[in-house]
C-alpha cells in the first residue's frame, strides 16, 4: 500500500464534557473513496469540522501527506451538510466563491467553471439563483463548487441527505460516474448504508456517540454498480450485513461480535 | 416579444393580486371617513371641536402653501436624521460584530435610551440645542438608531454556520467571511428595521419641533391647536401621514431593487 493521503491516528474530541469522538483512526488512500458511515448525532461533522480546521483535536494526531494538518496548507474542498449556496448570488457566482478567496479574479474564476456546467447537469443555469433550481441541481452546484477548488481531497457532508428517495439515487449514479472518470481522493459522510456500499471503496462504521471506528468495510465489486443483477445481490448482501452491525444493540461488542457470540450462547 | 408580453402579463396578474389584498383596508377605511363626515353632518358638532374629513381637506387645499412650506424642513430633519442615523448604526454593528464584549458594554446603554419618553426628552434637547436642524436630527437618531443597530446585529447572527464554516475551510479571513456572508445575510433584517424606523424618524421629528422650531409640521399643528383650528391640525397630520407612508415606500422600493432574489423564487427560470 502507497503512503496515505489522510491518516488520522487515535483522534479525540469533546464539546465541553460531552466526548464525541473517541479514540478514531483511520486512512485515505490517493484516489480512493472513503465514507464514514454512523448514525445521525454520532460526531461525523465533527470529524469534518476537525479536518477543515473550524476545532481542533483533543487527542490524536491528523495528517496530510505525512505533514500534520496545520502545515498542510488546507487541503481539502468541503462541502457542507446543507448546500449552502448563497441564496443572494447567481448559480455562476456561486460555484466561483472558493476560486474569489482564493483571490482569483472574478473574469478568470467564471472562466474556469464555464465549461464544466455541461457536466454537473447545469448548463443554462448560469444565471439563475438557487432558489429557482430544483434540490438536486443545488447539490451539483455546490458539488461543483466545492471540486472546481482544485484540492487535493474532497470531504462532503452527507450531499444528499436532504433529496427525495428517487432524486438521491439518481445523483448518486451520476456521483460514481463523475468519480471514475476524475479519480478524486474523498471521503463521503453519509447514514445512507445503501449510498455508502455504492459509492466508496472503503467503509468506516462508527458507533453511536460517542463515536469510535466499529468496522472496517473494504468494497470490492466492479463499478458501476448496482445496474446488473450480480454486483446488486452482492450489494444487497454487504448492505444487510452492515445494517446489521449498526443495529446491534450494545455496541460495544460489535468488532469482535462472531467470537463474543458464540462463547456467550 | 413572447418574454415581455409575458413579464407584462405577470405584472398584470401582480397589480391585480395586490389590488385585491389591499380591497379591506380601503373599505375599512373608507367606511371610517365616511360615518365621521355622517357624524360630523348630523350630529351639529361645532367644527371647531370636530370638523369633518370634508371640511380638513378643503382647509388644507386653501393652506396648502404653508403647509408644503412647514413640510420641507420636517422632511429635512427626518431624512438627515435617518442618514445620520443608519450610518452611525452601520459602524457601530460591524465594530460590536468583530468585539462581541463592547456589545455586551453597550446594549444596556442602548436599550435604557429607548425607554427614555419623548415628551420629556424633546424639550430639553431643544433646551440644549436650540431651534435649529441639530435637536431634530438629534431627536431622529435617537429614535431610530437602536432599532436599525439591533436590526443589523441580529441579521448578522442570522448567518447559516454552515455558509461560514464553508468559508472558513477555504481559507476567508474573518473580515471576509463577514463581507461575504454576513453581511449580505442580514439585508432581510436591515429593510425590516428600516421600514419600521423611517415612520419612528417623521414621529421624532415632528415631536421636536413640538418642543420648539421655527418652521416644521409639529409647530404648525401647536399653532393651529392654539389658534383652535382642529381642521389644520388634522390637515398637518394628514400631510405627516402622506410623508410617512411615502417614505415607507421609498423603503420598500429600496428593499426591492437591492434583493432582487427574494422576487424571482417562484417564477422558475427557464425549465429543467
Ligand atoms: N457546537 C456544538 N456544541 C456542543 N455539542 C455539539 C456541537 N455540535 C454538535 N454537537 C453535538 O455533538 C454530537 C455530534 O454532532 P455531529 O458531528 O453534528 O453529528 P452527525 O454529523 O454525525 O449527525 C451531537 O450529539 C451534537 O448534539
Ligand atoms: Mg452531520
Amino acid at each position: 500500500m502507497s503512503a496515505p493521503r489522510l491518516k488520522l491516528d487515535q483522534v479525540g474530541y469533546s464539546y465541553g464534557d460531552l466526548p464525541v469522538l473517541e479514540n478514531i483512526s483511520m486512512t485515505v488512500q490517493p484516489g480512493e473513496f472513503v465514507s464514514i458511515l454512523g448514525p445521525s448525532g454520532s460526531g461525523k461533522s465533527t470529524l469534518f469540522r476537525l479536518l477543515t480546521g473550524a476545532i481542533t483535536t483533543d487527542t490524536g494526531a491528523i495528517a496530510f501527506d505525512g505533514k500534520p494538518l496545520s502545515e498542510a496548507g488546507r487541503p481539502f474542498a468541503f462541502m457542507p451538510q446543507r448546500d449552502a449556496l448563497m441564496p443572494w448570488r447567481r448559480i455562476l457566482d456561486n460555484t466561483t466563491l472558493g476560486l474569489e478567496v482564493q483571490g482569483i479574479g472574478r473574469k478568470q474564476a467564471r472562466e474556469r467553471v464555464s465549461p464544466l456546467f455541461a457536466e454537473f447537469g447545469l448548463a443554462g443555469f448560469e444565471e439563475n439563483y438557487p432558489a429557482e433550481l430544483s434540490g438536486g441541481m443545488r447539490q451539483r452546484a455546490a458539488l461543483l463548487r466545492t471540486v472546481v477548488q482544485d484540492k487535493p481531497m474532497l470531504l462532503l457532508d452527507e450531499p444528499f441527505g436532504a433529496l427525495d428517495a428517487l432524486t438521491r439515487a439518481g445523483m448518486q449514479r451520476w456521483l460514481e460516474a463523475m468519480w471514475e472518470k476524475h479519480r478524486w481522493t474523498a471521503m463521503l459522510v453519509t447514514h445512507d448504508v445503501r449510498e455508502a456500499v455504492h459509492l466508496s471503496d472503503r467503509i468506516y462504521v462508527l458507533s453511536p456517540r460517542p463515536a469510535r471506528v466499529i468496522r472496517e468495510i473494504e468494497i470490492d465489486l466492479p463499478r458501476p454498480r448496482g445496474r446488473d443483477a450480480a454486483t446488486r445481490a452482492l450489494a444487497a448482501a454487504i448492505e444487510a450485513d452492515i445494517l446489521e452491525t449498526l443495529l446491534r444493540p450494545d455496541p460495544d461488542h460489535v468488532d469482535d461480535a462472531a467470537s463474543h457470540g458464540s462463547a456467550s450462547s | 416579444m413572447s418574454l415581455s408580453q409575458s413579464q407584462s402579463g405577470r405584472l398584470a396578474v401582480q397589480m391585480m393580486s395586490h389590488i385585491r389584498h389591499a380591497l379591506p383596508a380601503v373599505l375599512a377605511v373608507g367606511s371610517l371617513v365616511l360615518i365621521w363626515e355622517g357624524y360630523a353632518w348630523f350630529s351639529g358638532v361645532s367644527p371647531t371641536t370636530l370638523p369633518a374629513p370634508s371640511r380638513v381637506l378643503a382647509q388644507a387645499f386653501e393652506y396648502r402653501e404653508a403647509l408644503f412650506d412647514n413640510t420641507l424642513p420636517t422632511l429635512r430633519a427626518t431624512l438627515t436624521g435617518f442618514a445620520l442615523s443608519l450610518v452611525a448604526a452601520f459602524l457601530l454593528s460591524v465594530i460590536v460584530d468583530f468585539v462581541p464584549l463592547l456589545k455586551r458594554a453597550l446594549f444596556p446603554v442602548f436599550i435604557i435610551s429607548q425607554t427614555l419618553p419623548l415628551v420629556a426628552i424633546a424639550p430639553l434637547v431643544v433646551l440644549w440645542f436650540g431651534f435649529g436642524l441639530l435637536p431634530k436630527i438629534l431627536l431622529v437618531a435617537l429614535v431610530t438608531f437602536f432599532p436599525m443597530l439591533v436590526a443589523l446585529s441580529k441579521g448578522y447572527d442570522a448567518t447559516e454556520p454552515e455558509l461560514q464554516q464553508l468559508l472558513a475551510s477555504m481559507g476567508a479571513p474573518s473580515w471576509k467571511i463577514f463581507w461575504l456572508a454576513r453581511l449580505p445575510s442580514s439585508l432581510p433584517f436591515f429593510f425590516a428595521g428600516l421600514r419600521i424606523s423611517i415612520t419612528y424618524a417623521v414621529v421624532g421629528a415632528i415631536f421636536a419641533e413640538y418642543a420648539g422650531a421655527a418652521k416644521g409640521l409639529g409647530i404648525y399643528m401647536l399653532n393651529a391647536k392654539n389658534n383652535f383650528r382642529p381642521d389644520l391640525v388634522l390637515a398637518a397630520v394628514l400631510v405627516s401621514a402622506a410623508l410617512t407612508l411615502s417614505l415607507f415606500g421609498a423603503a420598500v422600493l429600496a428593499e426591492r431593487l437591492t434583493m432582487p432574489w427574494t422576487r424571482r423564487t417562484s417564477t422558475g427560470g427557464n425549465s429543467r
